[in-house]
């Protein structure tokens, strides 16, 4: 146990790669034990994260928990340096969680060759659970990289019609951006060494150096950094990838691309971005601002027009992921708390409606709108999870997607009325969007005769639906929790960018340094949120 | 004299050509090989591919002896012999062992290879070990006259193992190619040569060295002897603008043949680069680095643009062999600072290395798909191999990896470094380049992945993978995800080699 809770990273991080190395040497013949056990796989991979539930303190007073660190590649100061702070491990669990959710949705969609797909999904695990937990920048790159090559295949093999083209332009635009990001590291890491002689990708040591980097250097790094993270978040002009990849990839590949892969770049924004290069991003909160507005109304007008269920959801995630940045770059408690919050309800709601495509595409083998209508009669439990999911996403109170978008417009509030206005309107263009959607799919009279006797969901679709749907209820109702894990590192990352953002805060924010914290965020209920908005 | 004093004397004879000892063993088998082929069957033809490998195998074993030698007594700058034109230093053994991994990589490729061919020949054996001997000399010389007789062994072993499969027009098309524009590019390095010899009135590096530092940096005669000597050796590493020969040659030539080519004369070809550029030209540096930054950005573009629309594997290759000597000399532009960067030195040997092995791992899959009536290096032939040989289809994925540039492979730290030493000495535009480059290189290294992976097998035949190929994939496959996930030892072993200033050895 002594052993477990020091390594409980490692042992996360390598348990799907190591349930991928076993399978490597089981003959691809034998399906069905591929089947099951990438399944296996995919739900020890949660068990072995559950403890963390208990024994992760979001009050404690260290930065990161459960930090191991290893010597790696000395000669250039790489180090293994894993460890978590409340933003991670949110999204830890959302890997985890959403992980053994797609594996298990694969059961049936995936036909041919699925000794690859399990062994690439495991590895894609790996990868996706590295970026959240390195230490080190050159780890973190690593498995940023990392990611791509089992994407890329899961999109290129068992994608559909326009598979080959969707999986490269998926890899060579996140790579293009990778590449400018390794520079920025570099640029970086000599800097590091030339203000104190020593070579390091620590990020902790980083940080306090990069803070004080002069300007013009801090603006050309975050740059470097930008297009990186804004391609995979993406941000509305690095966007184009992401209809194609989504479109052509199977269930399982869009569940985890849209739950997780597209975190990573929200994250980078956050764990490196912002905090360590204060000065750069405040210059550059009006242009991305502005850019994630235009994604949120453009996103929402694109989905407007899709005829094809699978498109309009991916659309629908250029808009969602415009209010991750948008609250991300208000720089305030709210903004980023909220950001993040956002994040896990677009991992649950998107995953989820993906789910939901999946469920309808291997009954029909199409998305086209236009070849459903009247689906509440033959499916009515289907209908019933499709209309609480659809809610949730379009942001209806007691429901987890409203939580994050209000914290979210609280936050871009207080930066900029007109922020919060444009914000306004892609809810509501939003709730449009998805209202339309469901309404043609699933009211009115049968128009398609093949529609009459669609089979209702089995006992595996509700697993892979159940859980998703708790959760959307739970942090509706209660997200109290989530803020609490929140609490410190946002303040962290507030502190370091916006100083005078407590300076200027309400008389619960004023007592922010001592412990326990309470800032206006930490309140479950939304209307004491915007109280403390209100005081400004 | 008694039959004891001979013992002795030979004895003596040994000891003193212990520092040459790999060459002359290597030799011994070569020459071993052409006496006993004409004993040999042709159903026993495969004994030479055996004694070649033996020969390899004693080389190395003579080879590690004079690197344990050198621990030993501390010699970490080497050590010169023979009057001072042969100098064992790390640097020399560093590129040997390079050399002596390739070679027995492709003549484990080789049997099944010829054998299809129907040209199982014990020359081929010979001329691979006579080309390995001329790699050897030629990172150990630091006089020009060894430097040159080595280079040519190396480069007449080529010609002919180029044009080997006599009855393919191809093989002579290329065979005939390199020897023309080798001999040519041979002929500008020795007049490079003698110009470096009417400098100094030496072909001791040493000397010449000593000559040119006392001359002012902008002589017209040391600009020409850089300019000619330079140009000699971009023919020869295929840089452009002297690759128009590569692609061809690279083509037509027996794919184990082109594989040892673009690896192992590619690198030897570099570290003479290396030792003239760090030592002869390296108070001129001034001047070449502005030479060697735009022969490598003209070879990264000419070679990542060409290779986008190649059909045929080895074609592609040999253009992406351009794009990574391109570079191999960037790490070299960034050694070439005023103050020196060894970072730059380190970037050049461990990029040369990780190259070694993933373009070797890259041909030996083209190798594996030749059988009879099927010569295997379309793209179209690539088609569903992940059904027809799972395992050599994973290790070519780590390869294009690995050539990409992709974490977690040998290339990625090979490109890192590169990029890693061109920031360290300021040359942020050179480091923007290359990193963009990156991209339409994984474009069309994932060509070959499509091909492979993602289109169904439109081919009948069975891809039969012999033991022999099977171990020299996954050797290679594995030095390159073992040098990807953790390099440390094999950075040490390219820091120990490559280091400033560069000594020679006295």
């Amino acid at each position: 146990m002594e052993f477990y809770h020091n390594h409980v990273l490692s042992i996360i991080l390598l348990t799907p790669v190591v349930g991928a190395l076993i399978a490597v040497f089981i003959p691809r013949q034998m399906d069905n034990f591929h089947r099951i056990w990438g399944n296996l796989f995919g739900i020890l991979g949660m068990l072995v994260a559950l403890p963390l539930l208990w024994w992760f303190n979001p009050d404690s007073t260290q930065r990161y928990q459960f930090v191991e660190s290893a010597e790696w590649i000395p000669s250039i100061g790489a180090k293994y340096t894993l460890g978590i702070d409340g933003i991670s491990f949110l999204l830890i669990m959302l890997t985890v969680l959403l992980g053994a959710i797609s594996i298990l949705s694969a059961w049936d969609a995936i036909k041919p060759r699925k000794k690859e797909f399990y062994i690439l999904f495991l590895l894609l695990q790996t990868g996706m659970l590295g970026v959240f937990m390195s230490l080190d920048f050159f780890l973190f790159y690593v498995f940023w990289e990392i990611t791509l090559v089992p994407m890329y295949f899961l999109i290129g093999v068992w994608g559909s019609d326009r598979r080959l083209y969707a999986a490269i332009k998926f890899f060579l635009y996140t790579l293009a951006g990778s590449v400018l990001m390794l520079l920025a590291i570099l640029g970086m890491y000599f800097k590091y060494h030339e203000m104190s002689g020593a070579y390091t990708f620590d990020v902790q040591t980083l940080m306090a150096a990069t803070q004080t980097f002069p300007f013009e250097l801090q603006k050309w790094l975050f740059w470097g950094l930008f297009f990186a993270f804004a391609i995979k978040v993406p941000m509305f002009p690095f966007h184009t990838w992401l209809p194609d990849a989504h479109t052509e990839a199977p269930t399982a590949g869009s569940v985890i691309l849209a739950g997780v892969l597209l975190k990573m770049g929200a994250y980078g924004f956050l764990r490196f971005s912002v905090p360590m290069l204060p000065a750069a991003t405040k210059s550059a909160v009006w242009i991305i601002g502005i850019l994630s507005l235009i994604g949120i109304i453009y996103g929402a007008l694109v989905c407007m027009m899709q005829k094809d269920m699978k498109k309009l959801i991916a659309y629908s995630s250029v808009s969602h992921m415009g209010f991750v940045t948008l609250g991300l770059f208000a720089l305030n408690q709210q903004g980023i708390a909220g950001s993040v919050i956002q994040q896990i309800n677009h991992g649950i709601s998107t995953g989820a409606l993906f789910l939901i495509v999946g469920v309808l595409y291997e009954r029909r083998h199409t998305r086209l709108i236009s070849e459903f209508g009247g689906l509440s009669t033959p499916m009515p439990n289907f209908a019933a999870i499709y209309l609480i999911i659809t809610l949730s996403s379009l942001g209806l109170p007691l429901l987890n997607g409203f939580i994050g978008e209000f914290t979210i417009l609280n936050g871009a509030w207080q930066v900029s009325k007109t922020w919060a206005a444009w914000g306004v309107i892609g809810i509501i263009l939003g709730a449009a969007y998805l209202l339309w959607l469901y309404q043609r799919a699933m009211f009115g009279p049968v128009t398609n005769p093949i529609n009459e006797h669609l089979p209702d969901l089995n006992a595996r679709e509700y697993c892979t639906l159940i859980p998703l749907v708790l959760l959307a209820f739970w942090i509706g109702i209660y997200p109290k929790p989530l803020f609490r894990y929140l609490d410190k590192p946002v303040q962290q990352i507030v502190q370091a960018v916006n100083p005078d953002y407590y300076k200027q805060a309400p008389a619960p924010a004023a007592s922010m340094n001592q412990l326990p914290p309470a800032p206006p965020a930490n309140s479950a209920s939304p209307s004491a949120a915007s109280d403390a908005s209100g005081n400004h | 004299m008694s039959l004891l004093d001979h013992i002795r004397d030979w004895f003596s004879f040994l000891q003193a050509v212990e520092p040459i000892r790999p060459q002359l063993l290597l030799a011994l088998f070569g020459v071993g090989i052409l006496l006993t082929d004409f004993l040999l069957e042709s159903s026993q033809k495969v004994f030479n591919a055996v004694m070649a490998m033996m020969g390899v195998a004693f080389a190395s074993i003579a080879l590690w002896q004079i690197n344990s030698q050198m621990h030993r007594d501390m010699l970490s700058a080497g050590k010169t012999f023979f009057a001072d034109s042969i100098l064992v230093d790390p640097f020399a053994l560093f590129f040997s062992m390079i050399f002596l991994s390739a070679a027995a990589l492709v003549i484990l490729l080789s049997a099944r290879y010829l054998n299809v061919e129907q040209e199982q020949h014990g020359e081929y054996y010979a001329l691979i070990l006579f080309a390995t001997i001329g790699m050897i000399t030629l990172v150990e010389g630091v006089d020009l006259v060894v430097q040159f007789i080595a280079l040519e062994t190396m480069a007449i072993s080529f010609y002919v193992l180029a044009g080997f499969l006599r009855h393919d027009r191809r093989s002579n098309e290329a065979s005939l190619k390199y020897l023309l524009l080798g001999a040519f590019s041979s002929g500008i390095l020795a007049y490079g040569f003698s110009l470096l010899y009417g400098i100094s009135g030496s072909t001791n590096l040493i000397e010449i060295t000593g000559a040119i530092q006392d001359r002012s940096p902008n002589d017209p005669i040391v600009m020409l002897a850089l300019v000619t000597v330079a140009a000699g050796l971009f023919f020869k590493v295929a840089a452009v603008p002297f690759h128009q020969w590569a692609p061809d040659v690279y083509e037509g030539a027996p794919t184990p043949i082109t594989a040892y080519l673009s690896v192992a004369s590619k690198a030897a070809s570099f570290a003479l680069l290396l030792r003239l550029f760090q030592s002869v030209f390296w108070p001129v540096r001034d001047h070449w680095q502005w030479l060697l930054g735009a022969v490598a950005v003209a070879s990264m573009t000419v070679g990542n643009l060409a290779a986008l629309g190649q059909k045929n594997v080895k074609r592609m290759l040999a253009y992406s062999s351009i794009s990574h000597a391109g570079y191999v000399l960037l790490g070299l532009v960034a050694a070439g600072t005023p103050e020196g960067n060894s970072t730059g030195l380190r970037a050049v040997a461990f990029y040369l290395f990780a190259y070694a092995f993933m373009n070797f791992g890259a041909f030996a899959v083209v190798i594996i798909l030749r059988r009879q009536g099927l010569i295997g290096d379309n793209l179209e032939d690539l088609d569903g191999l992940i059904t027809r040989s799972p395992f050599a289809a994973v290790l070519l994925l780590i390869f294009m990896l690995s050539l990409a540039g992709i974490p977690p492979t040998a290339g990625f730290i090979g490109k890192y470094y590169i990029f890693l030493a061109l920031i360290q000495s300021g040359h942020y535009y050179l480091a923007i380049f290359a990193a963009a480059y990156v991209v339409p290189a994984l474009y069309y290294y994932f060509r070959v992945i499509v091909h492979a992976w993602l289109r169904p097998s439109t081919d009948a035949g069975v891809t039969l993978v012999t033991l022999g190929q099977k171990t020299a994939l996954g050797i290679a496959g594995f030095v390159v995800l073992v040098a990807g996930i953790y390099p440390e030892p094999f950075i040490r072993l390219a820091s120990a080699s490559l280091f400033l200033p560069f000594p020679l050895g006295r």
